[in-house]
């Protein structure tokens, strides 16, 4: 069900910001992919749908929810599901994606990707969760790796595990975000290559990178805030080119939400993570020649 | 169990006054990262929606305005698109900004405008569709108003303040703070347009979006005060009408 998409989906994309758009409907920059968050595109019609329609025209798209709050004790709420569905069916991605994390509880929307413990409990409900949003959108998702700045004491699985343990219940695909993977390791002490080397890499349908910023806890430890804020950090990238050779070349995003740079900034960040993949992929040619 | 800890979670995340939950490990500052990312998260959603009631009370009022917004009405819903309508009966009811009397109206006119960019599309009747319409039935005739529309009367000048704020050049607000606002905000295709209207030009479209036939909306509107056939031109001008009834036919309401 993954391999499917790859022929839609190559290279480095960049999640799309309205700013933006003049600049590249002028040049038609050769971007693999634009994501967008799917919450985004909601409205009935307006200026978004006109532009995402515009940007369609020219390239494949990710689409990226990040209200479903799959994580929560909650029921799904259909009707949100139903809007996703609509997103989906009125653009027909290449890939559509969510996270393991939550983000309503009962009435309310906490606009943020909240932890959860990793117990028997949750697992199950997380499974019903993909199961449900699956079978509703008629397709595979990919489920995201959370940054995480806190840990349950109820927690008994590596969340590693927890990840796979989901992806092989409900068939769904990894999305591998290199960032929070890095973020989560140095938050919690893991050692980040065990982590990956715990996930089905055969399962990866996309690759997120993004910039993190540093700081300090109450204890005077220092941790990291998945920020979305600059530059990809250069010990993710090291971490990437690591990954790169254990996955196919999976399409990777370049994540950036807040301080958005300039257009051209952008792109040449883009374009050197994409630099970082074609040097992988040629040594690894080299090596089975 | 998971959905007792999470509604603990829940009830904390907006309140730094309130311990965080059993049975979670994170130093000091780490749980507050989650409290900055929902509440900065959404005190952006609203900075973007009410651009002009921010730069009227200043960011450090507005930020403590939001915050109390926020913690008295967090969202219902994922669609942050939407946050904020009721923003304007918070600020009505908010003390410290009691020395603002417009600045409720000029909230109601930022969430009028947010609902127009968002509205769906469709494409708008031009005056020339009239000419389809059989004499028979100009009796029944009735305007469907386009879907972005909205009808806009506010007691304080809240359009003028808001036009004053569209322009790079520095606002000066003196003249603009007594008399009551009329005003249309539609979006017949990608712009949203704020078109200030005289009183009674305003009521005969609001009487005529509500779905009173023309000629009764005629017979009642003030026929020294306007002239009605300028009002019928001017709606469809704006874009504001999305089709019309008559007899027991319709014709547009095209989405686009």
């Amino acid at each position: 069900m993954i391999a499917q998409h790859l022929s839609q989906i190559q290279g480095v994309g960049v999640g799309f910001k309205a700013e933006h758009f003049a600049d590249i409907l002028q040049s038609l920059p050769d971007v693999g992919f634009f994501e967008v968050h799917a919450e985004n595109f909601m409205g009935d019609g307006g200026p978004p749908h006109a532009r995402l329609r515009r940007l369609r025209e020219d390239y494949a798209l990710s689409v990226h929810g990040v209200g479903l709050s799959i994580g929560g004790a909650d029921a799904l709420d259909d009707d949100h599901l139903k809007r996703l569905k609509a997103v989906v069916q009125r653009y027909q991605p290449a890939l559509v994606s969510e996270h393991l994390a939550w983000a309503s509880h009962q009435d309310h929307y906490y606009n943020d990707l909240l932890a959860l413990p990793y117990t028997s409990e949750t697992l199950a409900n997380v499974t019903a969760h993909v199961d449900h949003v699956q079978s509703m959108l008629g397709r595979t998702i990919l489920l995201e790796n959370p940054s995480t700045y806190l840990r349950f004491d109820a927690s008994t699985w590596h969340e590693a595990d927890f990840l796979a343990e989901i992806i092989q219940r409900t068939g769904c695909g990894l999305l591998l975000d290199i960032n929070n993977i890095y973020v989560t390791s140095v938050n919690h002490g893991l050692d980040a290559k065990d982590y990956v080397d715990r996930l089905p890499l055969p399962r990866v349908g996309e690759i997120h990178l993004a910039g993190h910023a540093d700081a300090v806890d109450g204890d005077g430890t220092p941790f990291l805030i998945d920020a979305h804020d600059r530059a990809v950090a250069d010990e993710v990238l090291a971490l990437y080119q690591w990954i790169l050779p254990k996955i196919d070349m999976q399409p990777t995003l370049l994540e950036w939400d807040n301080d958005v740079p300039d257009w051209p900034v952008l792109l040449a960040e883009a374009q050197r993570i994409e630099a970082i993949r074609a040097g992988t992929k040629a040594s690894q040619a080299r090596y089975v020649a | 169990m998971w959905p007792d800890v999470q509604q603990e979670f829940a009830g904390v995340l907006l309140h730094p006054d309130r311990m965080q939950p059993d049975g979670i490990r994170a130093a000091p500052l780490r749980f507050d990262v989650y409290r900055n990312n929902v509440m900065v998260g959404l005190r952006r959603a609203l900075e973007e929606t009410f651009p002009v009631v921010r730069a009227l009370v200043g960011d450090a009022f507005f930020a403590a305005m939001a915050q109390a917004f926020i913690r008295a009405h967090p969202p219902t819903s994922p669609v942050l698109l939407k946050y904020g309508a009721g923003f304007d009966v918070f600020i009505r009811n908010f003390e410290p900004a009691e020395s603002l009397p417009y600045l409720a109206d000029v909230a109601r006119l930022e969430q009028a405008w947010l609902a127009a960019y968002h509205a769906a599309d469709c494409v708008p009747l031009t005056i020339d569709a009239l000419a389809n319409i059989p004499e028979v039935d100009l009796d029944t005739l009735q305007l469907r108003p386009h879907p972005s529309l909205q009808m806009f009367a506010a007691d304080h000048p809240a359009v003028s303040i808001w036009e004053a704020h569209q322009g790079p050049a520095p606002v000066d607000l003196r003249g603009l703070m007594s008399g009551r606002t009329y005003a249309m905000i539609v979006r017949p295709h990608l712009d949203v347009a704020v078109i200030q209207l005289q009183g009674p030009a305003f009521n005969l479209g609001a009487t005529l979006f509500a779905g009173v036939p023309l000629s009764v909306a005629l017979e009642s509107a003030d026929a020294e005060a306007l002239d009605p056939s300028t009002v019928l031109f001017d709606l469809f001008a704006a874009g504001a009408v999305a089709g019309l009834g008559y007899g027991d036919n319709a014709i547009g309401d095209t989405p686009s």
